[in-house]
């Protein structure tokens, strides 16, 4: 009465063999086998605690993010991924009823505590979104938007830095007739690269992606992602994806948030081959969410 | 049992059905009828036609008689002469008061345009739920649905009353009485449209707030900004009421800024408060100058809002 899969009850895979093919991770992922402890730490978060006016979101996370490493965090809809990161360059200030509790170290100082700059902080964490969002001007006003609010600069030191922001985002050779066509003229991938350059043109530290390519074709989805790997080399970069091949391809730490907190977090390869945690093993087989 | 049941739901991704649900079938339930809904379609969709041709029809009606008897008053003298000093000229447009109206209701644009867009910037970005955003949106509120004759009263106590006079800028005051609260509402609710994410684009480039809010947001919907800034200046264009107690009217040109004939010292000719007068009076070389002005400003705000439609029929999508 339950249905066929009755008759021949499956035994619990052993975790060796849990992982698809397809999620096999890259060799040239880093994160197997460094000494996480003795790499530089960009950001270190600390009994992190989110709330929704009452509701709470976040419960005590506790992650170090790896100068110049690709950090995954993955995890169930509804998990707390984007409520993390959101903290992180204090985004979230923008709503009234929100409120972040805890520590987020960032180059010695507590960026939740009320001295910090904001307009600073946000200069050097930069943040791409979801949905890409142009702001409604010139692909090259879009690209300036930071560089002319955090930088004194000549006017051929201005188009450099944009051209080179827009190389370094992999869609020079897409706009360069274009710049000054207005921004929300291109297709959602090129948006989104352009997202992308506007933010890394600012100099920042670090990038933090919220699912920067579930809006977008599987195409522009791979240039994002090599793009993510070239990015690394200069930026340490905070990835929240929902797509398990994606961290697997260019992450090099991965965290697994389950239910607002962090249930598991390591080297990327240990995360997807050996997971400590049976949350996370059945969560990166495919058996929920 | 029920470990047996979990497997198998675990089974689900390698291709057993995910979800095992006891193998019941329903009787199909009895259809609603057909004939029934396509009934009520046909009443529904019978009685919006009957009332949208109605309100055309009368709308229509009174575009048609304007025309059919004001066409005749439109020559040149009527756009370049001031109205007739007496019965006896033949001579006279109502030139004076299409200036008149022109400046008067530009003036109050300038007061209540700017205010009422800084206002609504607060409502949607600033103060949105907080308490002073919930009073203020409540009063706009209240403030649009006052009768205009009330704020003509009001503009009169405030300003024709202290001054011992009448005044062009005391109808300005009147009809941008009128206009703040529109404009207030309007933008906040084209700013409400902006989605959010911009927003958040903006500021975690590391701009402040005031910055995204005028360089990013109100771009994003100046269309539907400016539209609203026309429909709210169309909106007073042809008002009466509010004028009649602070403007009155004028037989002249106004003549500068003070003085009695002055936009702030005296009664300056306007377009509304002379049809008024023209077609209570007498005379029929009269009456037919106030139909003619009637036909100026229905062509003018219905072409106004027309043009804004045309420019910015985008205005509200990004
Ligand atoms: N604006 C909000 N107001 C109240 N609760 C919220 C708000 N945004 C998120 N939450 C709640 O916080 C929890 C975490 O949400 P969050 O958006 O961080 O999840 P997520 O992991 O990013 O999910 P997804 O993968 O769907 O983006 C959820 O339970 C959600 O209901
Ligand atoms: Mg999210």
């Amino acid at each position: 009465m339950v249905g066929t899969a009755v008759d021949e009850p499956t035994q619990m895979q052993s975790s060796a063999t849990v992982i698809p093919p397809r999620l096999e991770v890259a060799e040239d992922r880093r994160g197997a086998g460094e000494d996480f402890a003795a790499l530089p730490t960009e950001i270190s978060v600390r009994k992190l605690d989110f709330f929704y006016g009452k509701e709470q979101a976040l419960f005590g996370n506790h992650i170090e993010i790896k100068k110049n490493r690709v950090t995954a965090v993955i995890g169930p809809s509804g998990c707390g991924k984007s409520t993390h990161i959101r903290a992180y360059n204090r985004i979230f200030n923008l709503y009234r009823d929100q409120k972040a509790k805890g520590e987020i170290l960032f180059d010695g100082a507590n960026v939740l505590s009320s001295q910090i700059d904001l307009l600073d902080l946000r200069r050097r964490i930069g943040m791409i979104f979801q949905k890409p969002s142009p702001f409604p001007m010139t692909v090259f006003d879009n690209v300036a938007y930071g560089l002319r609010q955090h930088y004194r600069l000549s006017r051929s030191d201005l188009s450099n830095r944009i051209e080179d922001a827009l190389k370094r985002s992999a869609i020079w050779d897409e706009v360069k007739d274009k710049l000054h066509q207005p921004g929300n003229a291109l297709s959602g991938g090129q948006q989104q690269r352009l997202c992308i350059a506007r933010a890394i043109a600012a100099e920042p530290d670090v990038l933090l992606m919220d699912e920067p390519c579930s809006a977008i074709d599987p195409v522009a989805t791979a240039k994002i992602e090599e793009l993510i790997l070239t990015l690394k080399s200069k930026y340490t970069i905070v990835l929240v994806t929902h797509n398990m091949q994606q961290a697997a391809r260019v992450s090099d730490y991965t965290a697994f948030f389950f239910q607002g907190r962090i249930v598991e977090f390591g080297p990327t390869t240990k995360i997807f081959s050996n997971p400590a945690e049976k949350q996370t093993e059945e969560y990166i087989t495919g058996r929920f969410g | 049992m029920n470990s047996h049941r979990r497997q198998a739901i675990e089974r689900g991704a390698a291709g057993a059905p995910l979800c095992a649900v006891a193998d019941v079938r329903y009787a199909p339930p009895r259809r609603r009828s057909v004939a029934r809904r396509k009934a009520t379609d046909l009443v529904i969709k019978g009685f919006s036609w009957i009332g949208a041709s109605f309100g055309i029809a009368v709308m229509g009606f009174i575009v048609w008689e304007v025309v059919v008897r004001g066409a005749g008053a439109l020559d040149w003298a009527f756009f370049t002469q001031p109205t007739p000093q007496d019965v006896t000229s033949s001579a006279g447009g109502f030139a004076n008061a299409i200036v008149g109206t022109i400046v008067i209701t530009g003036v109050a644009a300038l007061i209540a345009i700017p205010m009422g867009f800084l206002g609504g910037v607060y409502l949607a970005e600033f103060g949105r739920n907080g308490r002073i955003a919930t009073g203020v949106r409540m009063i706009a509120n209240v403030v649009m649905g006052v009768p205009s004759i009330i704020v003509g009263v009001f503009a009169f106590a405030i300003i024709v009353k202290p001054l011992q006079h009448y005044s062009g800028f005391a109808g300005s005051v009147a009809l941008a009485f009128i206009m703040l609260p529109v404009m207030a509402r309007t933008t906040e609710d084209i700013l409400n449209l902006v989605p959010n994410e911009l927003r958040e684009s903006g500021l975690a480039m590391g701009a402040p707030r005031w910055k995204v809010t005028l360089g990013v947001i109100c771009k994003a919907a100046r269309g539907g900004l400016i539209t609203g800034a026309s429909l709210a200046i169309v909106r007073v264009a042809g008002e009466t009421a509010p004028l009649l107690f602070t403007v009155l009217s004028s037989p002249y040109w106004m003549t500068g800024l003070f003085g009695p004939g002055g936009f702030f010292g005296g009664p300056v000719a306007n377009l509304t408060k002379t049809i008024y007068d023209f077609s209570g009076s007498p005379y029929p070389q009269w009456q037919e100058l106030a139909w003619g002005g009637a036909l100026v400003i229905i062509i003018a705000v219905l072409g106004m809002n027309i043009l804004v439609r045309l420019l910015f029929q985008r205005g509200k999508q990004w």
